[in-house]
């Protein structure tokens, strides 16, 4: 097992090394130069820029500076618009808050999507089934980004309750509405996951054989029937994550909570192409890590992987 | 006598006159199975329905998209809401632009940057998947490990990058999409294509001389259709969802085109002056769409796989 999880860490390297040039390459690759603006500058103070941020460089030269300023320093270089910040300071200041709630919504999503699902498996062919399939139905078309709004217009506009957006150092009041808008459309795939993968162990040989010893229904599903049934919801975490990673943005920009995503979305809009980078490598690398420990955790439960 | 003579003459032109009995394909098969399942036959009329009005809806209407109704300008709350008199069906938006023929306009490119994007990601897909399966070996570890590496990176963040660098044109919408979106089918295509090409009739196919490309064109792809199928029609639904995602960030389509996640994130923007319809219209077709995108896919995919259900 030790192996294996040193193993497994180690091959995400190259996937990391792989994204960092993927994004350093279509940098390189983009027309005219950050700049650039409508009224032109002069030559000589563009050269000038080019040359503060080491952009007439050969591109080997830059990939080297760059790699080593990451992996070394965990040095993203100074951001191309901002002038006075460098995309560390706006990495430091947005990944936190990104963080509490991406955290909380994952949290969510599956302290509910799986005892959901287990349940719905469990009472099959019940009201409680056919609303849990309900909900999972209906929430496939309620993205974040319909979500976000329809919470508003219930919980600010009509109830009152919560604030429109905000983040105020994280007050519960403010996480509320990015949680559930962020966390809903997940929850759903993951107890329609469990629901059915749980229904089919439910239906296998050994679990019969567990009833005819006269298991109690509970450790039956505790005990046999829950760790095999898990398998398929694991391996559907990886893509999860990665979702729910790239809809904060969605969040970020609907509440004004102050995370990643404005600033990628202003840095987008502003070809501020370090910023842009640093975004994407941050939330690619965790992206890679979190895929590295979906697997190590599906080894540990699927007896079925030799290490 | 032990045998009736004239009986058995009987049978005997019966049996010779009697039409051969039709086998059912796979397909009619399917066919069958996806005609009894209500809520997907429901779907593909509700469906044919909303395409027929989102191109033939804006002759209805005496405004188009980007005409602006000056008399409403700026005054949308009060004098915008949904009225037959000034033939605003749906409302205006604050600029005074027709919210009707907007939201159809929107269902155009929605449904086309859909189905377009699908296209490319199965043409992509499916040739990566086959040749990966199909000759296996070292060829087919590179190229799938290439995939895994694709898939553990946030693609919507390169995708966004790509639009920001190369112009939001609508065709690199509906190319960067599809070409973002391959992998999965790639994934399902090899693992058919490592089941089929032990076959005999591929190994007939092989001791005869074919080429590999025209084995790979000829008799693997069209084996494959039904999974393909399945799949690209639960396909269709999700890349809808990307571009809504994308628009709604403002960094999808450009104006005076507009989408469904681009009328969303409108609507959204603007429900604290009390213009609901903004909203309320867009999301309804953005919802009635994808239910009946994905009620087809589950359709289908019971039609095809009856074991899975």
């Amino acid at each position: 097992m030790f192996s294996f999880i040193v193993r497994r860490t180690f091959s995400s390297i190259p996937t990391i090394l792989i994204l960092i040039l993927i994004s350093f390459a279509l940098m390189r690759l983009a027309p005219g130069s950050p700049f650039s603006t409508d009224r032109g500058l002069p030559p000589e103070v563009l050269a000038n820029l080019e040359a503060k941020y080491g952009l007439n460089l050969p591109w080997y030269e830059q990939i080297y500076t760059y790699l080593r300023g990451i992996l070394f320093e965990f040095d993203f270089g100074p951001s191309f618009k901002y002038t006075d910040r460098s995309v560390n300071d706006i990495l430091a200041q947005g990944f936190p808050v990104t963080l509490t709630y991406g955290l909380w919504s994952f949290v969510v999503a599956v302290a509910v999507g799986i005892p959901l699902g287990i349940a719905a498996a469990v009472k099959h062919n019940t009201k409680l089934d056919y609303a849990a399939v309900g909900f999972s139905i209906g929430a496939q078309v309620l993205p974040n980004f319909v979500m976000a709004p329809i919470l508003v217009i219930i919980f600010t506009l009509w109830l009152n309750w919560l604030p429109g957006g905000g983040w105020n150092g994280g007050q519960w009041q403010y996480l509320i509405m990015p949680i559930i808008a962020l966390s809903t459309s997940y929850m759903a795939s993951i107890a329609r996951i469990t629901r059915s993968s749980m229904l089919e162990v439910l239906s296998s040989n050994f679990i019969r054989t567990a009833k005819a010893k006269g298991l109690p229904t509970r450790n039956i599903i505790l005990r046999h029937a829950l760790k095999p049934a898990l398998l398929p919801v694991v391996s559907y975490l990886g893509p999860a994550f990665v979702y729910m990673i790239t809809g904060s943005v969605i969040i970020d920009i609907y509440f004004s909570t102050g995370g990643m995503g404005q600033f990628f979305v202003d840095a987008a809009l502003n070809r501020d192409y370090s910023l842009l980078m640093g975004v994407t490598i941050v939330f690619g690398v965790m992206t890679i890590l979190f895929n590295a420990i979906v697997d190590i955790t599906y080894a540990w439960l699927d007896p079925k992987i030799r290490l | 006598m032990l045998v009736n003579n004239k009986k058995m003459a009987s049978v005997a032109d019966s049996a010779a006159n009697q039409n051969p009995v039709k086998g059912r394909s796979q397909w009619q098969d399917a066919m069958g199975r996806f005609k009894r399942n209500k809520a997907s036959l429901i779907s593909v009329y509700v469906l044919a329905a909303l395409i027929f009005i989102a191109f033939f809806g804006p002759a209805l209407s005496e405004w188009d998209h980007e005409t602006i109704d000056w008399g409403l300008t700026g005054n949308a709350a009060e004098m915008g809401a949904p009225s037959i008199e000034n033939g605003h069906f749906f409302g205006t938006d604050d600029l005074g632009r027709d919210i009707f023929s907007r939201v159809l306009q929107g269902t155009q490119i929605s449904l086309m940057v859909g189905i377009i994007g699908t296209i490319v990601a199965v043409v992509v897909g499916v040739l990566y998947g086959a040749v990966a399966g199909y000759f296996g070996g070292r060829v087919d570890n590179i190229m799938m490990r290439f995939v895994d590496i694709l898939m553990s990176i946030p693609y919507m963040f390169i995708l966004i990058i790509l639009f920001v660098m190369f112009g939001r044109s609508v065709y690199i919408l509906f190319i960067g999409l599809g070409l973002f979106s391959w992998m999965d089918m790639a994934r399902i295509v090899r693992g058919q294509t490592l089941t089929l090409k032990h076959k005999e009739f591929i190994e007939a196919a092989v001791a005869a001389g074919v080429s590999d490309f025209t084995i790979i064109l000829r008799h693997i792809v069209p084996n494959l259709l039904g999974i393909v199928v399945v799949y690209t029609s639960l396909m269709i639904p999700n890349l809808i969802l990307l571009e809504s995602f994308i628009s709604f960030l403002g960094l999808g389509i450009q104006e005076p085109l507009t989408s469904w996640g681009a009328l969303i994130s409108e609507g959204a923007k603007t429900i604290q002056y009390g213009t609901l319809w903004q909203l309320l219209f867009p999301l309804a077709f953005f919802v009635t769409g994808l239910f009946c995108f994905f009620f087809i896919g589950d359709g289908l995919r019971d039609a095809f796989d009856p074991k899975d259900r």
